[in-house]
């Protein structure tokens, strides 16, 4: 089983592609990887409970952990209430232990 | 001993939030007491050019003292302090070549040239590797 951190920073309503990163993680955790998903910058405006279409829902339906950077969230006004309750907020402390945490293989989209 | 991270950035400064993201997380690496390494290329060069200059709002109607404008070489001499405050190191490298294309080559004190080589030496010594690239 390997370690996986995916940093993702774009919005998926605004890129497409971002919906394949986020299926990458999904098929990673399916295989039995660990997997964990950080949303960052416009990233988080996918965190969002009641945004319609998200193509983050699938991901949240599987094994990945979810991950939101709580200074992302505030620069863009995205209340606790607002938030999804699978994505958890975390500081730029814990992306650095992920990223340092022995083995993890990390990629940023 | 102390872990070492080593990032790579590639996204010019006053663009998007990637350069205050790369720049948290170098700020976070060296308060844990991770040396870091950062190998700046293509735009990301331009962030430690010493010539940038605060402004003042005209439409805020503030002057420079007033607007407390941000710049990067700011933030990045502030890494540098906060490194040897800590005692570990950050080594700061500016692609060679992408600072001759965009005449970026006077810098605060802190970085030095270099090239890819260097980051594939990295890249084999450090604990970790992040790359941001820009979209």
């Amino acid at each position: 089983m390997a370690n996986y951190l995916l940093i993702e920073s774009r919005d998926p309503f605004e890129a497409r592609d971002v919906s394949y990163f986020y299926g990458l993680a999904a098929d990673l955790a399916a295989q039995g990887d660990k997997v964990t998903l950080f949303l960052v910058q416009n990233g988080a405006l996918a965190s969002r409970k009641d945004a319609k279409g998200n193509p983050l829902g699938t991901v949240l339906k599987g094994k990945v952990e979810v991950l939101v950077d709580s200074f992302s969230l505030k620069e863009r006004g995205i209340q606790d209430a607002e938030r999804h309750p699978s994505v958890k907020p975390a500081d730029i402390d814990a992306l650095v232990d992920h990223i340092m945490a022995n083995g993890t293989k990390v990629l940023w989209h | 001993m102390a872990k070492t991270l080593t990032i790579s950035i590639m996204e010019p400064p006053y663009e998007s939030a990637t350069s205050t993201t790369s720049l948290r997380i170098i700020d976070a690496a060296l308060r844990k007491g991770i040396n870091v390494n950062v190998f700046a290329y293509e735009g990301a060069v331009s962030l430690t050019i010493k010539d940038q200059q605060p402004h003042p709002n005209p439409v805020h109607g503030t002057s420079v003292e007033e607007e407390k404008h941000p710049t990067t070489k700011f933030f990045v001499a502030s890494l540098f302090e906060l490194a040897k405050e800590k005692g570990v190191k950050l080594d700061w490298v500016n692609c060679g070549f992408c600072v001759d294309e965009r005449g970026a080559g006077n810098w605060i004190e802190g970085p030095r040239r270099g090239g890819p080589p260097q980051l594939h030496e990295w890249v084999q010594e450090s604990d970790a590797t992040l790359v941001i690239p820009t979209k």
